[in-house]
Parts: structure tokens; sequence; C-alpha cells
């Protein structure tokens, strides 16, 4: 197991460094000198002796690759980056953002599994009964509905006409009030994805000899599904945990827009608008490494949940 | 062949997703003719006008047709979503068949970078990009279609992987062909299903991130109508103008909705698994 672990750990060190590299990539796909880039304001040209002060500062004079090298020594020292609007370190914001993008996120979670397990079920169940064809369909709109569009319709009808919760913002530290809108718009559109999953997965499982042994055993239909088909079934929607929160993460983007909630697709489009760079970087390395360790973690538990997986890995290595 | 076309048929829905995407682009190709009004004119006198009989659909903050706007539109949504899924799927085939055909160090530094970009969650790292290039709809286009080769990529290596052992691609190497010859006669015929699946399954996701970055200000910019921009225009008078926030965004579900409709019917139709399930019922 710890064997396992640690083979997983390893095999992440090429791509990581992969990854730092595109992200460092970024800041030099501005089209022109990017020091130029960022002094010139509206206002014309930026002075040639300030452009030259700024890039010295920023090293950006240095060569490329010795960039790049004091970049990852200063990531792996925990230093981001400064902004270019503060000066301060990037990290400085980033964390409590995605603290907020975090309580977004679990809320959204919880949400969706809340609906799509039982509704996946008893589609699963019922299938092809006007509750499944309801649901399913159900399913394909959400799917199809753009979270954005999602987000402002839920605040026309709950904030602006019925005036139940507020338009947008995050109150005091997040309160319920302020999280119930975006969190019904992530999470139901997540919830769209996990409903068809969760059903042709149980459909899946109540097909198989063990779950017609164990009714031929005189086992309540109950404790067949709730049971034993149950903890088969959901193998898959805790498979794909990890991209669901990448999913998630995503969508936070334009939810966290429209509901002004300060997280870190917020702040990564901010950053955009003020053309904040090391922001951008900033931003971007930190998802990606939260997500990268949210799939390392969901493989593990993963092997726990189903043993089969792990004897498997284990036969092959013998 | 005709195995294909019988099951296709037999799906309603695919087939609803076919002529609601026919009728789009009929929409798209005849928008000058169809559009009551001018897109981009402006008319302050009829700022933000409810639907009426001269403004179907109402108009915006600045008295342009929403219904002629909406019909423009979805040239723009229809052109993205097909240029995008074109150039990402001849990157990731090109690169797909490289990977799978030569493998040894070539295979390995195109997978382990389609894994790097796959750390990324895809929204995020299109917004990234976009954002560091500026605004502009060439720039969003090339953002995601830096987000989207990968599916194309890991498909292609894998039909190309299951191909290659064939008997029959083995023969024609005997008889000296060319390893281009091998691959576009024997090996890509043989592999290209899948990808056609996954590319109308993967129109839908390009369109959504289109509308969704042009909402964020990244995209097409003013006065060209665009969807997502439509609404993030309408945002402001959500209150005085709610069509404004309404029917943009009906015609983005539409679209994707249709996509989808027609992948899972292609899906279902070209994939033999999901076809003896069926039979199984």
């Amino acid at each position: 197991m710890l064997n396992y672990i640690l083979k997983r750990i390893i095999l992440l060190a090429p791509i990581l460094l992969l990854v730092s590299l595109i992200t460092f990539s970024i800041l030099y796909i501005i089209p022109g000198d990017p020091a130029e880039t960022i002094l010139t304001g509206p206002g014309g040209a930026a002075d040639p002796k300030a452009v030259e002060e700024f890039r010295v500062k920023m090293g950006l004079d240095r060569p490329l690759h010795i960039q790049y090298l004091k970049w990852l020594n200063n990531v792996l020292h925990g230093n981001f980056g400064y902004s270019y609007m503060t000066e301060q370190p990037v990290l400085d914001p980033i964390l409590p953002a995605f603290r907020a993008t975090l309580k977004l996120a679990v809320a959204s979670m919880i949400l969706s599994l809340l609906i799509s397990i039982p509704v996946g079920i008893i589609s699963a169940i019922k299938q092809y009964s006007l509750i499944d064809n309801l649901s399913m369909t159900g399913a394909l709109l959400g799917v199809s509905m753009p979270n954005f569009w999602q987000g402002l319709l839920l605040i026309l009808l709950f904030a602006v006409y019925l005036g139940w919760f507020p338009v947008a913002g995050y109150g005091e530290n997040g309160d319920f009030e302020h999280l119930v809108l975006p969190a019904i718009t992530l999470g139901t559109s997540s919830a769209a994805i996990t409903t068809r999953l969760m059903r042709s997965s149980m459909l899946e499982t109540i097909r198989q000899d063990y779950i017609q042994a164990a009714r031929a055993k005189g086992l309540s239909e109950r404790v067949v599904i709730g049971k034993h088909a149950l903890k088969n079934a959901l193998i898959p929607v805790v498979t794909v945990a990890g991209l669901n929160f990448g999913y998630l993460l995503d969508g936070s983007v334009v939810v966290e827009t429209i509901f002004a909630w300060p997280g870190i697709g917020k702040l990564m489009v901010g950053s955009i608008y003020m053309r904040d760079y090391p922001m951008i970087q900033g931003c971007i390395l930190f998802v990606a490494l939260v997500y990268v360790a949210v799939n390392l973690v969901v493989d593990i538990l993963y092997t726990f949940l189903d043993p089969r997986i792990r004897y498997e890995t284990k036969a092959k290595a013998k | 062949m005709a195995d294909f076309v019988s099951q296709f048929r037999e799906n309603r829905t695919a087939l609803v997703g076919a002529a609601v995407i026919l009728l789009l682009v009929l929409v798209a190709i005849f928008a000058p003719q169809l559009a009551p009004h001018n897109p981009i004119k402006a008319s302050l006198g009829d700022r933000l006008s409810a639907p009426s009989e001269k403004y179907p659909l109402g108009t915006d903050h600045l008295g342009r047709c929403v219904l002629s706007r909406l019909l423009y539109g979805a040239r723009i949504s229809l052109a993205v979503g097909v240029v995008v899924v074109g150039v990402a799927a001849a990157v990731g085939v090109a690169l797909g068949i490289i990977s799978g055909f030569y493998g040894g160090v070539l295979d390995e530094i195109i997978m382990r970078l389609v894994d790097a970009m796959l750390a990324f969650p895809s929204i995020f790292l299109a917004l990234a990009i976009a954002g560091t290039l500026g605004p502009g709809l060439g720039n969003v286009m090339i953002a995601i279609i830096v987000v989207e080769w990968t599916r194309y990529a890991r498909v292609m290596r894998g039909s190309i992987l299951s191909v290659k052992e064939n008997y029959y691609v083995e023969a024609a190497r005997a008889l000296g062909a060319s390893d281009f010859y091998v691959v576009t006669q024997h090996i890509l015929p043989n592999a290209i299903a899948p990808i056609i699946v996954v590319a109308t399954l993967g129109m839908a996701p390009v369109i959504l991130a289109a509308t969704s970055l042009s909402f964020l200000g990244l995209g097409v910019q003013p006065p060209t109508p665009e969807w997502g921009m439509m609404l993030n225009d309408g945002r402001l008078f959500m209150r005085r103008a709610p069509h404004l926030t309404t029917f943009p965004g009906v015609a983005i579900m539409i679209t994707i909705l249709a996509f989808n409709l027609l992948g899972d019917g292609l899906r279902d139709a070209l994939d033999p698994r999901a076809r003896t399930e069926k039979e199984l019922r």
C-alpha cells in the first residue's frame, strides 16, 4: 500500500515540473515586452527609464532559463512571486481567496451529492418510468445550461423579485445567506453530471450475479439496493470525485464573478483586468497544485474503498 | 455502416439534436436575411424596450434589436466551435499518431505533456492564456485550442495502439509499405470513428468555454454581437429589462443541448459496448 502511494508521488514529479514550465511560460506569451506592456497606461507610451528600472527590479533583464530557475527555486520555498499592483507576495491574497472558494466548492459538492445519489438510485431502479424520464431530462438540461446564465436567473428570481437572498457578496465571512445562491448554481450543474453517472453505475450493478444471489437469499429489496448494490455503485462516483472537484473549480470562475464571491476565480479574473501577471501565474499554479493533490488523495482513497484495485496492482507487481 | 445508420435512426433524440444544429447553421448563414434590424445599429430612443411587434425580443441598453443580435450571434458561436474543434482535433490527432505509432521517447514526452495539461482545471488555464494574450476572439480561440487538443491526442493514441497490432498492418508492412502509407491507408480509417464522437461531444464544452470567456469580457469586442457578451451587458439592467438576461441564455442552452444530444447518439451508435448494453434490455 505504502509502495503504491510512493510510486504515485514519484510519478507526479515530471508532471509537476511540466506544470511549472507551462505556468512560467504564461508570462512570456504576452505580445511584446512585458515590462513595456505593463507600464503602458491609458495615457500613452511608457517612460523608457521606468521600463528599464522595472525590468531590473522584476528580474526580467536576465536570460530566460535563469529567470525560470530562480522562479522555480522561489516557488519551492513558498514564494510565488510579487504582485505588480501591490508589490506584496501574491500568496497573501491567494490563500484567503482559496479558503472562500473551498467553502463554496464544499457546499456545492454536498448539495450535488444530496441530489444526485438519491435521484440516480431511483432512476435506476425505476428505469424508463416517468420519474426516470423526468430526472434524466432535468440532468440533460442541467448539463447544457451555462453556469453564468443559471446564476443570473437565480439572482433574478430569488434576489431581485422575491428578495429572499442577497443579490451578491460575501457578507460577514461568507455566511449562509450569501452562500445559498452560488452554491445552488454550482451544485446543481455538478449534480446533473453525477446523477447520470450514479444511474448508469446503479443499472450496471443491479444486473450483477451477487445482487441476484442477495435477492434469492430472501433479503428485502431495501437491503439489496441500500446495502449490497449501493456500496458498489458508489465506486465510480468516488473515482470521479477528483474530476468533479476540477469541474467545481472551473465553475467558480464565472460563479464567483457573478456573485462577487471573493474566491480564487474572482481573484484571477480581477488580476487579468489589472494585467497583474505574477498574480495570474500564482493563481493558476496554486489551483493546479491543489487539483493535483486532490486527485492523488482520491486515487489513494479509491484503493481503500475498492480492494480489487489493490489486488490488481499486487498481482501485476508479482 | 448500414448498421450504424439504422442504429442512429433509432435514436430519436440524436435526430432532434442534428435537426436543431442544422437549423442553427441555416440561421447563421441567413442571419442578414432573417434579422429584422441591423444588429449593431444603436437607436437610443428605443433603449431597453420590452418585446414588442417592432422588436420581437426587445432591445438592449443601446436600443439594438435583441433578436437580430441573437441571430448574428449564432455565427460567432458556431464558427468558434467548428474552428476550435477542427484545429484542436487536427493537432491532437497528429500528436496522437506520432505518440502511438512511433512510441518510445516521443510517446513519453507527448503523453507527459498531456498529463501536465490535464493537471490544470481547463477553464482556469484557458482563462490565464486568453487573459495574458489580451482580449479578442482570436486569443480566446487559441486559449481553448491549447486546452482542448489533449483529449484528441489521448483517444487517437489509444486507437492507434489497438489498430497497430492487426495482421493487415503487418501484411502491409511486409509488402514494403511506408510509414506514411500504413498510417493514412490502414490505421487512420480504422481509428477515426472515436475521434468523430469525441469531436461532436467536444463542441458543447468549446462553445460553453468561449461564451464564458466572452461573458468575462475577454472574447469578441463590442459592438459585434455574441451571446456570452450579451448576457454580461444585460446583467446591469436585470431589474428593468429581464429579457436581456433571458434570451441569450436560451440561445446558448439550445445550442449546447443540441450538440450534447447528437454527441450522445453518435457515441451510442458507434460504441459497440453501449450497443450490446441496449440489446440486453
